[in-house]
């Protein structure tokens, strides 16, 4: 290495000053005035670079909803599940984003043959008119009215028959209110295929009932006055508002191609979340204020090094958490915490070493000696620990492994650590140390 | 230099004891499913002042909910376990408790199908044993023996038990529930477990160049060398989690007991357990080929 220490100490510095910058809260107050951080905004000709320095907290934190449904592949042969199962994922998401919830997040899960759509909305309470909104089928279809001719002189009788019209036909759907009665209606416009299938079988039915169908029930059965060649409609049926709205969007996002069912919802209030970050926080600043004084008690100059190394862990960490982004939950906190731990095992295991050689070396060699070999060890075990971590985070997305939220935050978070704590553990302590030497030296 | 070594028969009997002590409390008691793994329905609801959790339960099953249990998690917050709730019977029972003449504001609602927990059973099962043969193999690589991989599986093992044993007690006394925290506090255990277990060999891996073949001196060595070591990494550990246990708040409060119990396991097991079965092992082996 060409590096001096003291190339290696500026360096360090520099970057502990970018992560503390980023690491702080948006709006903080010290000694009475209040500060605001502001967010890079950087425009460089047409590049711009702009990046919102906030944690992302996950639904346990910060509020929101879970739910967990569960398609039902009956009728879908094995070959082509993926795609509907794809399919169904691309229309919750529409559905999603048209009702104008902030960054939701949709997941597939396939196991043992068991389809799965995972969808987060962080920020809902209410979630049953999520729920419907989701789970509807959505699917619309026109339906004819056949007479069948009466057997031997009995009644005829009608049935419905299904057109090549359907709700795939749809260009747009938006809500309107009938003139006429002042109820809510959904006005529809035809793809230009679908105006022209709609022309046909108006004009087929002039006088008829044409029964518009949603998810197996009739909701609206208008007679055909004549026929009609605009490419639009109107369904007029008994919506309150709400339901008129939900319909819309269903019927802009697209028929699910299989029906779904909720096997699970999970929802936390926002309340709840802002107790559960509050509580953590103290514990965590009260750990660490015990473990510090532990570290100087313990090892005097050595531990006041190891605590200003734990202090570059937990900024960087947290700078990291904002950039990558990494979203921080309940079990992602305790997994920090104990990255924490395993950062200072590093220390611990140096300067354990460290009283050891010091007897048989100079000051200087013997610290030297105490990384070099201490790092075998932390190395082999950091290794299994990251072994753990990647079983439990199932970057791959694996199906036979976990793919829940909270076991996955509490995994990148603990791995995450461990990348940091070799970096805050080894590298800068080793750098401080040096430099602190020399000093001492010197004099 | 303390023959830590001669001493195994009592490690075998305290771990002897611990283990013995939970698996007759797994048998007598068992270990209490949460909903997570059960299926059912988890409300927790605030009201604006204190309301007797009969009154509650009444309403519960006025709507016609199946009622498992209720509890308070402060003087007016309740937490109340129920069977499959549906969206309207969610509404009714809220309405329902808000007659009584209070304010009711819902801070949590989780509902789960009862075919969820199979599956979480079994990729927890699968996650176990990646994750064991992962170790198994890393560790019988880096140092050169199978023996060394075994040894440190086992007292993963032995770590394992001590705290699913525990947790049974714990949700005995104290009705701490399996969920899904409890499973990833005891994935975590088992690389603490080994995390401490590799700082042990790697000390018996570096004195064997200089000191000669006689794996029960060497273990002895590096018991003792890595004392102080284990004790202050087990100190920082006990301190952030009693920080965590006493104010850390209700949710996270058997995960961090379980790590808590977990990692003083580990830090016991490594020389204890995982050095004394590797002693243990060279012993009868060589006896064998005396034979």
């Amino acid at each position: 290495m060409f590096w001096t220490p003291i190339k290696r100490f500026i360096l360090i510095i520099v970057l502990v000053i970018v992560a503390a910058y980023i690491s702080l809260p948006p709006e903080f107050s010290l000694f009475g005035r209040n500060f605001a951080r502001p967010d890079l905004n950087i425009k460089i000709g047409n590049f711009t670079l702009k990046r919102n320095f906030d944690l992302h907290l996950g639904l346990d934190l910060a509020g929101g909803s879970q739910l967990i449904f569960l398609a039902d592949m009956n009728k879908i042969p094995a070959d082509k599940q993926v795609t509907a199962l794809n399919g169904v994922k691309n229309i919750i998401e529409n559905r999603v984003n048209l009702f104008g919830i902030s960054e939701p997040t949709v997941q597939t899960s396939v196991f043992e043959g068991k389809s799965r759509v995972i969808v987060e909305l962080p920020g809902i309470n209410n979630t049953q008119q999520a729920v419907s909104l989701i789970g509807k089928t959505a699917q619309l279809v026109f339906e004819e009215v056949k007479e069948v001719p009466g057997v031997k002189g009995a009644t005829p009788s009608a049935t419905l028959a299904a057109t090549n019209l359907t709700g795939a036909d749809l260009q747009s759907a938006q809500v309107v209110f009938d003139s006429k009665t002042g109820k809510p209606a959904i006005s529809i416009q035809f793809t230009k295929d679908g105006g022209n299938k709609f022309a046909d079988i108006t004009g087929k039915n002039v006088g008829k009932q044409l029964p518009i169908i949603l998810d197996n029930q009739v909701i609206s059965a208008p007679v055909v006055q004549g026929q009609i060649t605009g490419g639009s409609a109107q369904i007029t049926g008994s919506f309150s508002i709400d339901e008129a709205k939900q319909l819309a969007i269903q019927l802009n996002a697209g028929a699910l191609p299989v029906p779904v069912n909720l096997i699970q919802e999970t929802t936390v209030g926002a309340t709840l979340g802002a107790a559960s970050v509050r509580q953590s926080v103290l514990a965590g600043i009260v750990g660490a204020v015990m473990v510090c004084l532990f570290m100087i008690l313990e090892y005097g100059g050595l531990g006041v090094i190891a605590d200003i190394g734990l202090f570059i862990f937990a900024v960087i960490t947290i700078a990291l958490y904002k950039l990558i982004p990494v979203t921080v939950t309940l079990p992602g906190i305790a997994g920090f915490m104990l990255s924490v731990g395993m950062a200072l095992d590093g220390n611990i295991l140096i300067f354990e070493r460290f009283k050891e050689e010091k007897p048989k070396h100079e000051y200087h060699q013997a610290l030297e000696i105490a990384f070099g070999r201490a790092w075998n060890s932390i190395r082999d075990a950091y290794a299994a620990t990251l072994i753990t971590c990647f079983v439990l985070a199932n970057p791959f997305d694996w199906g036979f492994l976990n793919t829940s939220g909270p076991i996955r935050g509490f995994a990148i978070t603990l791995g995450l650590g461990i990348f940091i704590s070799l970096f805050s553990g080894i590298f800068v302590s080793r750098n401080l140390l040096r430099v602190f030497i020399r000093e001492k030296k010197q004099k | 230099m303390i023959n830590w070594m001669k001493y195994r028969w009592l490690y075998l009997l305290i771990s002897g004891t611990v283990i013995l002590s939970g698996i007759f409390s797994l048998f007598k008691w068992g270990l209490q499913i949460g909903v997570e793994f059960k299926g059912g329905t988890l409300i927790e609801y605030r009201l604006n002042k204190y309301l007797a959790t009969d009154k509650i339960g009444q309403v519960v099953k006025q709507n016609g909910i199946e009622l498992v249990s209720i509890q308070k998690t402060a003087t007016n917050s309740d937490l109340l376990e129920l069977g499959q709730v549906s969206g309207t019977q969610r509404t009714n029972l809220k309405s329902g408790i808000e007659k009584l003449g209070v304010t009711v504001d819902e801070l949590r609602f989780e509902t789960i199908g009862p075919t969820v927990g199979p599956e979480l059973v079994k990729k927890t099962a699968y996650a176990m044993l990646i994750a064991c043969l992962g170790i198994l193999f890393w560790v019988a690589i880096q140092f050169k023996s199978f023996k060394f991989g075994v040894s440190a599986v086992l007292a993963m093992l032995h770590d394992s038990l001590v705290v699913i044993g525990t947790y049974s007690l714990f949700g005995h006394f104290f009705g701490a529930e399996v969920d899904l925290l409890f499973v990833t506090a005891l994935l975590t255990i088992l690389s603490f477990s080994v995390h401490d277990t590799i700082i042990v060999y790697d000390r018996i891996r570096e004195s064997k160049k200089n000191f000669g073949d006689s794996l029960y001196d060497l273990a002895n060595k590096a018991t003792s060398e890595t004392m102080v070591r284990s004790l202050n990494n087990t100190f920082v550990l006990v301190f952030m989690m009693v920080a965590l246990l006493l104010l850390g708040g209700e949710s996270i409060r058997w995960f961090v007991a379980t790590l808590l119990v977990g990692s003083i396991s580990g830090a016991y097991s490594s020389p204890f357990v995982a050095v004394s079965i590797l002693v243990t092992w060279d012993e009868l082996q060589k006896k064998f080929k005396k034979h």
